[in-house]
């Protein structure tokens, strides 16, 4: 049921073309933070409201929605978003990463590996890679604009120095076609390959900050690192509990007050899917 | 190798009513390689003045001071600089140097600034302070906690690290004992001896006598005394 | 021999203020240059004309470039004067903390410069933070400690590390010895006295105090109301100063 009294997705066609102009210039210039006028959405900040933005603005009647929290389609904020969606546009939702047309995500990529008539909208809580060292925005656009990212491998080697690893585990920055160096919003960095050289198209919304970037298809996305601690895409060195696989992105999940715990997939659809065809992890009822 | 034209010198006190005096002028004369020659004159007379302005520390109104190829009133800075870390060498009276400093390093200086190496350079100062008995343990320590005496020689060892063709001394050997003294005049006969052209200011006159060739009275270019 | 960096008739108004007007000097490879004068006297805002952090409203900053020769620093574009700022030219400032990242431990702050201009070794990067750790007197152990837990005079070394790493031919400095205990500021004096002889550094030093630039730089400019009153070296304009506020200036100081 569409609510009538909204206007289809929420938001109003003026600010939609807004929208997707900045996604546009995005796309033109992967990695870019473009600035957009972030409007007030009916939800706080922090809980997506630059991706909601962003998916108001892609989405079509037409569209099959799906929306993950942490790779779980059942959580609070998924949950939300996606009757959020229902309610002001309409459209049809799924859980299924292949049914979707339209992804909106916060903190994961789908294992299966993503089509060319698919886009994916990821929730950034803080678009600036540089932050965390530089705190002058007019400081770091300029060194975007100058290609002055040495402060990104201070990070880096701060981490070295502390922990004798790159510890940073999510989150983790990536260069964009040698040029822009972006936040890849606080996925793990288990995922950051997948981020290079995808079909589907990538966009990010930041609400807060009003900053749009974006990757298009097939993008060239390299994790920055050092020569003698090259980067490593990290997972816990379990397989799923449940389905017993051993490639996807693992949560760690503490089932009593013994310790005892067990490890399953974190994207829920994926792990479903191969439970449905018959695989069992040891934990698995 | 120094040769003063005509030379002048005023100061102009712009704080106690623009007063000029008038403290030198009208100098000339020159000194080859291998002489030394001592200022003499009454105190005040200008002794030092005119050190200094050989020196490039005091600026020289008219005239020519060219030490070698080198008008040092017309010359840059750089050039003096330059020549001061070659040429020309100054033993002041007055020991100035970065606190803290070890006095072997303060000897060194000189060398070093010259591109020598570190190891040749230490291994020059240690036998100039040894020639002139400054107790070994004082080495590492700098000399701005040492006795009148003990400084004077740590100045002179500095003056005479690297072989400056041409040298000014002033007083070199006021406050020393009989053993130092006869060490410093030993380094100025040495100096005289590979071919430094000297100026010296010397109270002590048998020194004086011992070392230099000539004298020169700078009381008769003062202005006020001469007459 | 070339001037490294030539400034010719450089001008800065605030206003209807003069921040300085008709500087003109050449600065030789291997020269040390003081920079005196009264608060107010021009002296930092010629300083941060020439460093690139102001742009003069007149004049020129000529630069000798390593590979194109001489250039105009004023003129040239905004990525090639910051990529000599963190190469060629170095900035100490006088408050540490303007020139250090006070979140980011010793050896990072000493690495950015080098991490800036590409390199990607950590044990190579980490060799280089150590050995110019040790060279400014700072013990290799506190490599990991971040600047906020050094006192003041250490702070100012790692600044200086940080801003030597990469071997740079000018070296531009504010006061760098102000707000220091005087023990302190002799040791950095003597340090920095070293570090300009063996790397053949010029440096061009603000500071008000007459004893810092006695033992430090070779040639002098003093300064009024934005414009130079008198230059030459060191040791002439303090000990035979010719114009009326040199004089001033110098007898006003109890003994340098």
């Amino acid at each position: 049921m569409t609510d009538q009294a909204y206007n289809f997705a929420y938001l109003d066609e003026q600010t939609k073309r807004m929208i997707r102009r900045a996604i546009l210039k995005g796309l033109a210039i992967p990695g870019y933070q473009v600035p957009f006028a972030s409007r007030e959405m009916p939800m706080p900040y922090g809980w997506g409201t630059g991706g909601v933005q962003v998916s108001a603005a892609v989405l079509t009647p037409d569209d099959t929605l799906k929306v993950i929290d942490q790779g779980a389609d059942d959580t609070t904020n998924a949950v939300s978003i996606r009757t959020f969606f229902e309610r002001t546009a309409g459209v049809k939702t799924t859980t299924r990463t292949t049914d979707a047309s339209v992804i909106q995500t916060r903190h994961r990529i789908p294992e299966e590996p993503l089509t060319d008539n698919q886009i994916l909208v990821y929730q950034v809580p803080i678009p600036e890679p540089l932050r965390f060292l530089e705190p002058r925005e007019s400081e770091t656009r300029k060194m975007h604009s100058l290609e002055e990212y040495g402060l990104m491998h201070v990070k880096l080697y701060e981490d070295i120095s502390r922990h004798g690893h790159i510890a940073t585990s999510y989150a983790y920055p990536v260069k964009i076609e040698g040029r822009y160096v972006m936040d890849p919003s606080p996925i793990p960095k288990f995922d950051n390959p997948k981020l290079g050289d995808m079909a589907a198209i990538q966009l990010f919304g930041a609400g807060r900050e009003q900053r749009i970037y974006a990757l298009p298809p097939y993008t060239q996305v390299v994790s920055l690192d050092f020569e003698d601690h090259p980067f490593e895409a990290s997972k816990a060195d379990h397989p799923c509990g449940l389905c017993d696989a051993t490639d996807s992105y693992l949560d760690e999940v503490i089932i009593d007050d013994t310790g005892g715990r067990m490890f399953v997939c974190s994207d829920t659809d994926y792990c479903a899917a191969r439970q449905a065809a018959g695989f069992k992890g040891k934990d698995a009822a | 190798m120094i040769e003063l034209k005509n030379v002048s010198k005023t100061f102009t006190l712009h704080n106690q009513g623009s007063a000029v005096i008038e403290v030198i002028s009208g100098v000339s004369f020159a000194i080859a390689p291998g002489e030394c020659v001592a200022l003499t004159g009454a105190s005040g007379a200008g002794k030092s003045t005119l050190m200094r302005m050989i020196y490039g520390n005091y600026l020289t109104q008219s005239g020519s001071i060219h030490i070698g190829d080198l008008d040092i009133v017309q010359a840059e800075p750089r050039e003096v600089i330059a020549l001061r870390r070659e040429v020309l060498g100054y033993v002041s009276q007055f020991l100035r140097v970065v606190p803290r400093v070890p006095t072997r390093d303060v000897v060194a200086d000189p060398l070093r600034a010259l591109g020598v190496s570190a190891e040749e350079a230490q291994a020059r100062a240690r036998h100039l302070l040894g020639q002139l008995n400054i107790p070994e343990r004082l080495w590492s320590l700098s000399p701005t906690t040492f006795s009148g005496g003990e400084q004077q020689r740590v100045n002179i060892a500095r003056g005479f690290a690297h072989e400056y063709p041409a040298l000014l001394l002033d007083e070199p050997t006021a406050s020393l004992d009989a053993a130092n003294r006869e060490v410093v005049l030993s380094l100025i006969e040495e100096a005289k001896a590979r071919g430094a052209a000297i100026v010296g200011i010397f109270h002590d006159e048998a020194a004086r006598d011992r070392v230099c060739d000539r004298q020169v009275d700078v009381s008769a270019f003062t202005p006020g005394l001469a007459a | 021999m070339r001037p490294l960096l030539s400034v010719q008739g450089v001008a800065k108004r605030y206003g209807a203020h003069i921040g300085c007007a008709d500087v003109s000097f050449d600065l030789y490879p291997g020269e040390v240059m003081g920079i005196v004068g009264e608060s107010g006297s021009g002296k930092s805002t010629l300083l941060n004309c020439m460093a690139g952090h102001l742009a003069p409203d007149a004049g020129q900053v000529v630069f000798d470039t390593r590979a194109e020769g001489p250039k105009d620093t004023v003129t040239m574009s905004e990525p090639e004067r910051r990529m000599l700022s963190r190469t060629d030219w170095a900035f100490v400032h006088q408050h540490a903390r303007d020139g250090l990242r006070m979140g980011v431990s010793a050896g990072g702050n000493v690495g950015e410069r080098l991490m800036a201009v590409g390199a990607r070794h950590y044990g190579e990067i980490r060799g280089k933070a150590t050995d110019w750790l040790e060279r400014v007197e700072i013990d290799a152990a506190r490599i990991d400690d971040r600047p906020t837990t050094f006192s003041g005079g250490m702070q100012q070394r790692l600044q200086i590390a940080r801003n030597l790493v990469t071997g740079p031919r000018l070296v531009f400095m504010d006061e760098p010895t102000g707000g220091l205990d005087v023990s302190v500021q002799a040791r950095l004096l003597d340090l920095l006295r070293g570090l300009v002889r063996d790397m053949g550094l010029s440096a061009i030093i603000v500071t008000h105090d007459l004893a810092v630039v006695r033992l430090l730089a070779d040639r002098l400019m003093v300064m009024k109301s934005g414009r130079v009153v008198e230059a030459g070296l060191t040791d002439q304009v303090l000990d035979d100063p010719q114009h009326a506020y040199s004089q001033l200036l110098v007898s006003s100081v109890l003994q340098v």
